[in-house]
């Protein structure tokens, strides 16, 4: 199983180069899961990151799951009510 | 710039943008009572500190939000006419707002939350207003949790957004506005939109993707909630349904979103906006959507359905935004432009002006008159451009007239007297800089007024005047000059006791008695106070003195008129711009130096029989001298300084004085050369010449020299405390 460790934010100003990662990352295996406990912010762009990643996975058919969410991720996910989709899921 | 210099500019802004907001708010608050109809100035009020909520929700200030919303309450209730006008509220309002501007101030400073004492001052406040907030709890809303089905909830507000691609690399954070939108109330459902979301190779991480189907539930206006949106309604589509709206609408809704209808339909179903029955029946029925029948929803404007809004309620929204697009309009004309950069433009317009002078100088010695006409072009277009530049600083006195309202309000209260302040002329204009420095002498001038000018009720009824007193501000322009007078209806100058006053501190000779207006003058004088009671206020005697050194040193004058038991009337007249100086150009070897114009008396030839002497007689008076050459330690025409022996001196040239007033007294200074009045731009020295006493600025002459423009008050004052310090010294040396 993979593991990727996201840190700091994920916002605008890293979305091009998070999506690239994000892209590169669901490519390099079929069990995957991100780590999100170290991601200190989180904006639309971000999230909108998230939600296109956990669709791509799901249309390459592979495992994808978002674990140990920071406080941060978990206030906007329970914001934009997105804790089902992108929440913890086993 | 990066992020974080991004941000720093938003908050700056938004700062000065909130203390003018604050500034508004306060005028207003001052003038409520006074108002027959105060429904414009609560409006203005209300407007202010809802711009500061909603301006401080995006900023994430969660503090500020929370104190203004409270106040927010109150002002609605007010505007809706639940509260009235009252002094105790008004009384409770504007320490509400000295909190939101102390919060603000603090953010200024890099403070961007609050600390323990500001939040026990805001609670305190909030305890105050909570009396008038009715029914409504004084408890600070809460932010939208998790979302909760709740079906039995009617009457929500439905609002489907989909902001424009470009909200992200604009700046928006369309998480941010709904976080701030459930500060409105809060947030039953919420559902994400991500059909719009392309295949990862195509999608675009900077491009906004997510549309937001949201159901809120909250007693406050449409206006408010469009107001959330206020800052990306341009490139967004945005519809805002307001609650109990009809089925058909929300029909229409469905059919304008660029989602499937179905997919629609369903959120609104599990919101519990329609039944799965009326969707389907309102789908069908509209089954064949008209060609004229709901357009597709334009870019750029917020759809909000008034099928349940009485009609007035309408035209009045509508009126309501055309003086927003108005007043927008009226925005647009100017801008705002930093106070520094005016400042390089005019400071090289300076230099411009010395060019060009110097340009012509040349086509004088070149004797050629085709040159010597283009740049008498040259340099009237230069003045000209001269005067619009320094035109370009002027600012109305008024917002520092208004100030004092706050004052006048808050120092009457203090002192027991009901004082009303009328303002008149507040439009004059005046330069910046004289601005800034008036401040201070106009509120000594106020305070004295009220304290010692305006009589106590008592009194005021025994003289047979209205209780309550006026104090009038005004301002005007005369002359090349404005002149702001602060008077009253009090009880005027006492002219016997200031006179025995001035007697017993010898100030004037007794037997002599000078005009009135030389009395009164004598207020002036440093430590000279005839008020029987020292309040806290003044009466200590200092503080006419410091406003007659202020005035002063901005060149300025000040008259006072007074009729005993009528008012007393105190006119300040001040240089429109302290860029300019008319001066007197005069000489010391080879020297430049200027002296300010509107000190000089007059100017004399050196009379022979006082070369040794610091002193000359002056048509019977003694006037003390100051010989610039010495004092400068410059090379004057006739050899050295040091040689000054009365032979020497007679071969030579003949020096001048020119005698100048300070503080009521003549001195002479000694020059070598007078060569005549002189309009310069005056250039600030650098920070190496600070410690330089008697030196207040510099120009640069036509002929590229500089010249140094003497501050005759430091000068004298500083070349008396010298020669004093150095009496002092004699006996010493005769001990040793």
């Amino acid at each position: 199983m993979q593991t990727l460790n996201i840190e700091g934010e994920m916002t605008i100003y890293t979305a091009a180069e998070q999506k690239n990662l994000l892209l590169a990352f669901i490519a390099s295996g079929h069990t995957l899961e991100i780590n999100l406990s170290q991601v200190n912010e989180l904006d639309t762009a971000g999230t909108q990151l998230l939600i296109l990643a956990k669709q791509h996975a799901a249309k390459a058919q592979k495992q994808l799951r978002f674990v140990m969410h920071s406080k941060a991720v978990l206030d906007v996910l329970a914001l934009a009510n997105l804790t089902s989709l992108l929440g913890h899921s086993d | 710039m990066s992020f974080d210099e991004e941000m720093q500019a938003a908050l700056e802004t938004f700062v000065i943008e909130s203390q003018e907001l604050l500034q508004t708010m306060e005028d207003d608050l001052l003038s409520l009572e006074q108002q027959t109809d105060p429904s414009e100035a609560i409006a203005a009020i209300f407007r202010a500190a809802h711009t500061i909520k909603g301006s401080s929700g995006l900023f994430g200030l969660d503090h500020i939000v929370r104190f203004t919303h409270v106040v927010e309450s109150v002002l609605d209730a007010l505007r809706d006419g639940h509260l009235s006008v009252s002094t105790e509220l008004v009384a409770i309002l504007l320490p509400c707002r000295d909190h939101i501007a102390l919060l603000v101030e603090a953010l200024a400073e890099g403070q961007e939350t609050e600390d323990a004492a500001q939040s026990q001052t805001g609670d305190a406040l909030l305890r105050q207003l909570r009396p008038y907030l009715g029914e409504e709890s004084a408890v600070a809303p809460v932010k939208a949790t998790a979302p909760t089905n709740d079906p039995a909830q009617t009457g929500n507000w439905h609002i489907s957004l989909r902001f424009g691609a470009d909200s992200f690399r604009n700046g928006m954070d369309p998480l941010a506005f709904i976080s701030y939108l459930g500060t409105l109330g809060s947030i039953v459902t919420l559902t994400t939109l991500t059909d719009a979301l392309p295949d990862a190779a195509d999608m675009n991480p900077e491009t906004s993707y997510l549309g937001f189907e949201i159901d809120l539930q909250s007693d406050v206006g449409k206006e408010a909630i469009e107001g959330v949106f206020e800052f990306v309604r341009e490139d967004s589509i945005i519809h805002i349904l307001p609650p109990n709206s009809s089925i058909d609408s929300y029909i229409d809704l469905i059919r304008s979103l660029p989602e499937d209808e179905q997919r629609l339909g369903e959120i609104l179903i599990h919101s519990g906006v329609l039944t799965r029955r009326e969707l389907e029946a309102g789908l069908q029925q509209q089954g064949q959507p008209t060609p004229e029948g709901s357009p597709p929803q334009q870019i750029g404007s917020i759809l909000v359905e008034t099928q349940s809004v009485p009609q007035p309620l309408v035209d009045a929204a509508l009126e309501k935004q055309k003086q927003a697009k108005e007043s927008k309009a009226r925005e647009n004309q100017s801008i705002r432009v930093d106070a520094e950069k005016l400042d390089i433009l005019i400071d090289l317009v300076g230099e411009l002006v010395i060019s060009c002078a110097a340009a012509n100088l040349r086509a004088v010695q070149l004797k050629d008159s085709r040159l010597l006409e283009t740049n008498a072009e040259i340099i009237g277009l230069v003045e000209e451009v001269r005067d619009s530049a320094l035109k370009l600083r002027m600012v109305p006195i008024g917002s520092t007239f208004s100030r004092f309202q706050r004052v006048v309000r808050d120092v009457s209260a203090d002192l027991g007297k009901d004082i009303s302040l009328v303002i008149t002329g507040g439009e004059t204009e005046v330069d910046k800089s004289v601005i800034e420095h008036i401040g201070d002498p106009l509120m000594h001038l106020v305070r004295n007024s009220m304290d010692h000018g305006i009589e106590a009720a008592a009194l005021r009824a025994e003289r047979g005047k209205p209780a309550k007193g006026t104090l009038r501000l005004n301002a005007y322009h005369e002359s090349g000059t404005i002149v702001i007078e602060v008077s009253d209806d009090g009880g005027g100058l006492n002219r016997d006791r200031i006179l025995a006053k001035a007697i017993e501190r010898g100030l004037v000779q007794p037997g002599i008695t000078p005009s009135d207006k030389e009395i009164y003058a004598l207020i002036f004088e440093p430590g000279f106070s005839t008020a029987e009671q020292v309040s806290n206020l003044s009466g200590r005697g200092v503080g006419m003195d410091v406003v007659n050194q202020n005035i002063t040193a901005l060149r300025g004058t000040i008259d006072i008129d007074s009729v005993p038991g009528e008012g007393t009337s105190l006119k300040i007249r001040l240089p429109l711009t302290l860029a300019i100086i008319d001066g007197f150009l005069i000489s010391i070897g080879h020297s430049f130096f200027v002296i300010p114009q509107d000190r000089i008396i007059e100017c004399l030839e050196m009379p022979s029989t006082c070369n040794n002497y610091d002193y000359m007689d002056l048509r019977g008076e003694v006037l003390p001298f100051i010989r610039l050459g010495a004092l400068f330690k410059l090379d004057t025409h006739n050899d050295t300084a040091e040689d000054t022996t009365p032979r020497n001196r007679e071969a030579s040239k003949r020096e001048n004085v020119v005698v100048v007033e300070y503080a009521g007294s003549k001195t002479g200074l000694v020059v070598d050369q007078l060569l005549g009045e002189f309009q310069t731009v005056i250039k600030p020295l650098g920070k190496l010449f600070n410690h330089v006493q008697g030196i207040g600025g510099s120009t640069i002459l036509g002929s590229g020299e500089v010249a140094l423009i003497i501050d005759v008050p430091v000068l004298v004052r500083h070349y008396s405390q010298r020669e004093q310090a150095a009496l002092r010294a004699v006996p010493q040396y005769a001990c040793a």
